[in-house]
């Protein structure tokens, strides 16, 4: 009840307030645990166009959940670390609160949105060039006509030119909005979003695309009609960007199959859970550095790619030494027996981890996106398609100038005669499918970014894995590699058109075909060892 | 070796021979009441059913623990039907006819739930469903503890056009390609339009089972939303393909702030193997988050993270759905005196149980239950903070007014006895 | 592995029939018409489900085993006869379905559809049903089979381009717009022909039906592979190209036992759709193909009643060890089929007759080993 009369008698004064003109810092502050999300809403945008200096810290404490209500009422800013309180308008100590004296303020979207413009309004000015550019950008996203004074302010002060082309847009955008500028500067304005010709500018333009002056109205509909011509080419850019992504993917799952089928021939149906296990190194190295290392978390990939290379590779090799080495000459039983380890080593995972999904984190380097022109590249698809050149790169190596991998070659083409050579061909076999163990393990780590890192992984991608294989041309890696790109490509294109599922089944028709045409892959192995 | 060949094949010989005289689980002590739990233990469903198996182990052991039903202890008796369809018949059949269950509790997938359907029917069972599903259906012998479209999907768009959530212009109806998604995003559809959303302002897309690469999508998502208007997607994505769906919004930059997505299908647990950091504001829509603070919440929380032995373990909807049908259950058992599936059947409309988040939940006789609703945005820590709650309890419908064919439709076990009742031809339609 | 023999029934296979013959009778008389009901309806249908999935591992063998054909994409065979039986289930149903259209089955009214798609009629006439069971599955092999057997594609190649058939038809079913009922495909059968499936006499009569079925497919496959045809295909397994050479047309036969082997597939389905009451796209998933193979691999390929019995323990050590292991079935499951393909090369048949053979001739004949 007391809480109720100390909201109405706030609200009261706030309304009061806003009535006299402009509303007194104290009293906004005070305003903001009472009422309901809109409200909350209101008194931030008022609290970012007041342009008083104490604000931003408010703002940003409330953003961070740390703007608490005291049990006196009093709005404090808590420390997170310490626990201790300050008040919010003054700063005063108001000692250590016990936490759950303290009441949250929630927030809620619509509150966040507030927060992020208000915030914006109070960086415009800050020294930081990336912070002011940010700011900038924020007041983009959410023109607002009462935004141009400020807008106006900041551009007279602005002496970076980045920053001073956002500003302007942002201008123009809020100019737009509010209708009531001259002709020339809503046309002028249209100009430059135009000009900007992104995501951000065409959702600027679409809603005053029926402006009240016709010639405005003309221009922002062939500015909008520009825009998307404009996009529609960088779209076929996008579209073969997220198809060397998807195809990079495709290449880390199916590359450690072509060496264990391609070159070996045998049908290991163990691979995706190889995968697997790479990823669930990734997580437990995540897991010990978050306990006792928190500041390697950037270096938790480097370090758990080499782990689960050795991880996936080990337990291949003991696939290898343990059931595959009696079933050479029974290749197609090999099938049979490593499915039966797929089986165990999927119920293990489950068993010692949990049949949910496990949290792999993306390091910083690996969140967000840039852009390229108008096309939007994400960090970790990049460093994925990174790592897989790096990856196939590396095997090859491994594979044409190493000893080990000539005798890898030398085994695969004529067994009994690298026997005769000297090579011990139960060591190369044990090696050779270790290789493609562990770099099913390296694939894991990759994949841990983008996907559920869950005992189903690598069920997800072994049919896939098998498709690129055979496409490319068993026994070739270049094969893979091409098999990879190209369906991924393909499916990116057939994707936007056809959607998700008939794209693949597309794909799939598309594979069966063209096995027709060319009966041994793409990258077919010539010869009489063929027949065999 | 000989031996190992003879012992093994001594082993698949007893292995072929043991369905031939009945199996029969050797420990089964006289006297006591069999609960089935037929939850996916390994497979595609094993995420998410694993949860619900040990959250009615510990129910179960609870209730012994206080003494049992009608004086006998309860014992559980779990099968797994290994996300594999014929299978769920199978192991129901077996349950129900070999095991002797008095009710079963289990199933998640809609699939898995018409494929035992046809068995409960025949040896005339209980079956309690705990999870959100797409309605258009009412059986005698199934008790729906989880949310209809109306308990769930309709109040999380009239919040997401309210002033509080955005006032959402423009709606992507983003699903995986099958039932609940397509029967639910048809019901928002038609509900939409009855709203005055044209339909140049709605896009429905659907993608398979699992998928993972979720580049075009979110960025087809992304260029609906720039055309000025506020745009939110309501998620009907399945289980699997919601890591990737998420993790791809976060790095494509989609704020919850600028483009929201409400989802139905993801909760705490589906959450715990995410980084939520970069989704916070994002949308959530069930009858239960574990954040909601009650007394009743606080005391279930200690007991499963004690019974897990996990201090970290979360608690989500279908949880608490199995925990309302439980005591339902229960209740109803001990009020008709008896387990016998008809007796039980007919006692159960009526009978109340708490639920967690304060309220008492109400079995309906159109075997439903009456449930709150409630919005949360997800939280950097994993949870979801309640941003909306609907005033009352829901009572849940199976039949969507909004939809042609079901809008005359409706389901009553105790005055009419039909569970699909043409209200305009008064028939009870179908022959069953 | 596979030596064609004279004899049409073999010892092997007569004792497979005789034990099959054993069977049909027992089970009726045990459930329908005993006191105390030994053999439970829970039992009969189980039983019936293993003699489909027998019957499938037959159809598969005949192709695998005798012709060298390592087909991933069997269970497409078998889904599209089981699609083809319940659709004619569904047309069945009529108007007791939930909407009570008396046309529309409940899923097309549930998603909007106002009239029947055309290649739904006919479904409601039973003996239609029945050939569109052999010949949809049939059609799809010889067109798949043309194909791929013109273009000489072999190995590993047809076998993964196999599954991508059965991949695609998988996603293919998932979706609603086909009209098969996307995921949750067609269940809720209510009769067939007029006997109520809930009813255990109906349960018997399906089972002695699979029963029959698997014995003719049984008959019928060793009549081809003792066949001068069957001579052929085990030449085409083991050299190819020099039958080729030897002016075969081999892509004919293999056409002519693919087919087959499809239609067989096909029947198995039909057979099973009514006995578990559902058919749903996962029957298409690339992993329930590779079980059959494993099913064929663990009784012993080329012997067909070998791939029979893998089918059925298989089939049966998942029913027993999901129930009383349904925690570590898989690891069960798994370590048997890694034992079976290191400890007995020739299948479970193959150790059993060489078990036998050794019991026969005690000391000195120790090499039959294989």
């Amino acid at each position: 009840m007391k809480a109720f009369l100390r909201m109405v008698l706030v609200l009261l004064a706030l309304a009061e307030a806003t009535a006299a003109g402009a509303a007194d810092f104290a009293t906004l502050v005070a305003a903001l645990p009472a009422g309901g999300y809109a409200d909350r809403a209101k008194v931030v945008r008022e609290l970012g166009l007041s342009g008083d200096g104490r604000a931003l810290k408010v703002l940003t404490a409330l953003a961070g959940d740390d703007l608490k209500v005291m049990a006196d009422g009093a709005v404090v800013i808590v420390y997170e670390k310490t626990g201790a309180a300050v008040g919010a308008v003054d700063g005063t100590d108001k000692g250590t609160p016990a936490a759950d004296s303290l009441q949250r303020i929630k927030l809620n979207n619509a509150v966040r949105r507030a927060l992020r413009t208000a915030t914006g309004m109070l960086t415009l000015r800050d020294p930081d060039p990336a912070k002011r550019l940010s700011a900038a950008r924020d007041a983009l996203r959410a023109a607002d006509p009462e935004q141009i004074e400020a807008l106006d302010a900041a551009l007279a002060a602005e002496t970076d030119p980045a920053v001073k082309t956002v500003l302007a847009e942002a201008k123009a955008a809020a100019v737009l909005k509010s209708g009531e500028a001259s002709e020339a500067d809503q046309l002028a304005a249209v100009t430059l979003l135009a000009q900007r010709g992104d995501e951000a500018a065409q959702a600027a333009l679409a809603p005053v695309v029926n402006a009240k002056d016709p010639a405005v109205a003309a221009a922002v509909k062939k500015a909008l009609a520009d825009i998307a011509e404009a996009r529609k080419l960088w779209g076929l850019a996008q579209n073969v960007w997220y198809g060397l992504s998807l195809g990079s993917v495709l290449l880390l799952a199916a590359v450690g199959l072509a060496i264990t089928f391609g070159v070996m021939g045998v049908i290991n149906m163990a691979h995706g859970e190889l995968v697997m296990l790479g990823a669930y190194t990734t997580f437990v190295v995540q897991q010990v550095i978050r306990a006792d290392a928190p500041g390697l978390f950037g270096w938790s990939l480097a370090i758990a790619a080499p782990l689960a290379f050795l991880v996936a590779g080990g337990v291949g090799v003991a696939i290898e030494r343990g059931i595959v080495r009696h079933l050479y000459g029974r290749p197609l039983e090999t099938l049979l027996a490593t499915w039966g380890v797929s089986l165990m080593l999927q119920q293990a995972v489950r068993s010692i981890f949990g049949p949910d999904n496990r949290d792999v984190g993306n390091p910083s380097w690996m969140s967000g996106a840039f852009h390229l022109g108008q096309m939007q590249v994400t960090w970790n698809r990049l460093w994925i398609l990174v790592f897989a050149f790096a990856v196939f790169t590396v095997l090859l190596i491994v594979l044409k100038r190493t000893a080990i991998g000539l005798q890898m070659r030398a085994v695969t083409q004529n067994r009994a005669m690298a026997a005769n050579m000297g090579i011990r061909t139960g060591r190369v076999d044990a090696l050779t499918f270790g290789l493609g163990s562990g770099i099913a393990g390296l694939a894991g780590v990759a994949l841990s970014q983008i996907d559920n890192v869950s005992p189903n992984l690598g069920q997800g991608y072994i049919v896939d894995s098998f498709m690129v294989v055979v496409f490319g041309g068993a026994g070739n890696i270049w094969g893979t590699l091409a098999g990879a790109f190209t369906l991924g490509i393909a499916n990116k294109f057939l994707e936007p058109f056809a959607g998700a599922v008939l794209g693949k089944i597309l794909i799939l028709v598309g594979i069966i075909l063209f096995i027709q045409k060319r009966p041994r892959g793409l990258f077919a192995v010539k010869g009489r060892a063929v027949e065999a | 070796m000989k031996v190992t060949r003879r012992t093994l094949l001594g082993g698949i010989a007893a292995t072929a021979a043991a369905p031939m005289v009945a199996p029969r689980r050797l420990w089964a002590a006289e006297d006591t009441i069999k609960v089935g739990i037929l939850h996916s233990l390994s497979g595609t469903m094993a995420i998410s059913e694993t949860t619900l198996k040990d959250v009615m182990l510990m129910l179960i052991a609870e209730q012994n623990a206080k003494g049992g039903v009608l004086g006998k202890k309860l014992e559980p008796v779990v099968v797994d039907p290994a996300s594999n369809w014929p299978l769920f018949a199978e192991k129901a059949r077996e349950l129900i006819s070999q095991d002797k269950c008095v009710a079963v509790f289990g199933c998640w997938t809609s699939v898995s739930r018409k494929s035992v359907l046809p068995v409960f029917k025949e040896l005339n069972n209980i079956l309690f469903y705990p999870v959100q599903y797409e309605g258009q259906e009412s059986e005698r012998n199934v008790f729906y503890t989880g949310a209809a479209p109306n308990q769930q999907a309709i109040p999380a768009v009239d919040y997401l056009m309210s002033a509080d959530g955005g006032s959402v212009k423009r709606w992507v109806l983003e699903g995986t390609d099958y039932v609940y998604p397509r029967t639910t995003n048809k019901i928002l559809e038609a509900y939409l339009k009855s709203k005055g959303v044209a339909a140049e302002d709605i896009m429905i897309n659907y993608t398979p089972f699992g998928f993972s690469d979720w580049q075009t999508e979110v960025s087809k998502i992304k260029a609906f939303g720039a055309a000025g208007k506020k745009t939110a997607v309501v998620s009907t994505i399945n289980g699997d393909a919601n890591v990737p769906f998420y993790k791809e919004l976060g790095n494509q930059g989609i704020k919850a702030e600028d483009i929201p997505v409400c989802a139905f299908s993801v909760g705490e647990e589906e959450l715990a193997g995410l980084d939520t950091k970069p989704l916070v504001g994002h949308l959530a829509a069930w009858n239960y988050f574990e954040s909601i603070d009650t007394p009743e919440n606080k005391a279930f929380i200690a007991a499963w993270q004690k019974f897990t032995n996990n201090p970290k373990r979360v608690t989500n909807d279908p949880m608490e759905a199995h925990y309302i049908g439980f005591n339902m259950w229960v209740k109803a058992v001990e009020k008709a005196g008896t387990t016998d599936a008809d007796k039980v059947i007919d006692t159960l409309p009526g009978i109340e149980a708490p639920n967690l988040t304060g309220g008492m939940s109400k079995m309906l006789p159109n075997h439903h239950i009456t449930k709150p609703v409630y919005i949360g945005e997800i939280q950097e820590d994993g949870q979801f903070d309640v941003v909306w709650k609907t005033p009352d309890l829901v009572p849940g419908e199976p039949w969507s007014p909004y939809l042609p064919e079901s809008k005359d439709l409706v389901s009553d076990w105790v005055g009419l006895k039909c569970g699909n009742y043409d209200k305009v031809k008064k028939v009870c339609l179908g022959g069953a | 592995m596979g030596r064609p023999e004279k004899r049409l029934i073999d010892r092997r296979l007569g004792i497979f029939l005789a034990g099959l013959f054993l069977l049909t009778v027992a089970v009726p008389v045990g459930n329908l018409w005993m006191a105390g009901q030994p053999v439970p309806t829970y039992l009969v249908a189980l039983i019936g489900k293993y003699l489909c999935y027998a019957l499938l591992a037959v159809a598969l063998d005949l192709v695998w085993g005798y012709c060298g054909i390592l087909s991933l994409g069997h269970g497409a065979f078998f889904a599209l006869g089981g699609y083809a039986m319940g659709m004619y289930l569904m047309r069945e149903i009529g108007a007791r379905g939930v909407y009570a259209n008396p046309v529309l089955p409940d899923f097309m009214v549930f998603i909007g559809w106002k009239e029947l798609p055309w290649y739904w009629y006919g479904f409601d006439l039973f003996p239609f049903a029945l050939l569109m069971v052999l010949l949809v599955p049939g059609v799809l092999a010889f067109v798949f089979g043309w194909f791929a057997f013109r273009s000489r594609v072999t190995g590993v190649y047809l076998s993964i381009i196999t599954q991508a058939m059965t991949y695609a038809l998988l996603l293919a079913f998932f979706r609603n717009d086909m009209g098969f009922g996307g995921n949750n495909g067609l269940t809720d059968f209510k009769d067939i022909l007029g006997f109520d499936l809930a009813r255990p006499a109906t349960k018997v009569g399906l089972m002695m039906l699979s029963a029959v079925a698997l014995a003719g497919g049984l008959i019928l496959a060793r009549w081809v592979t003792t066949s001068r045809l069957g001579k052929v295909l085990v030449c085409v397994r083991d050299a190819e190209s020099r039958t080729r050479f030897l002016g075969y047309r081999v892509e004919h036969y293999k056409l002519f036992i693919f087919t087959l082997s499809a239609m067989m597939a096909g029947v198995a389905g039909a057979l099973y759709v009514p006995q578990v009451g559902i058919i749903n796209p996962s029957e298409f998933s690339p992993a329930n193909s590779i079980e059959i193979v494993i099913w064929v691999a663990l009784g012993g390929r080329g012997t067909l009643v070998g791939a029979a019995l893998g089918a059925i323990l298989v089939a049966a050590a998942k029913t027993i060890l999901t129930g009383a292991l349904p925690e570590a079935w898989l690891y069960a499951l798994g370590a048997l089929f890694i034992l079976v393909t290191i400890a007995l090369p020739t299948g479970v048949l193959g150790a059993l007759e060489g078990g036998i053979a050794r019991l026969k001739r005690p000391a000195p004949a120790q090499e039959v080993e294989a």
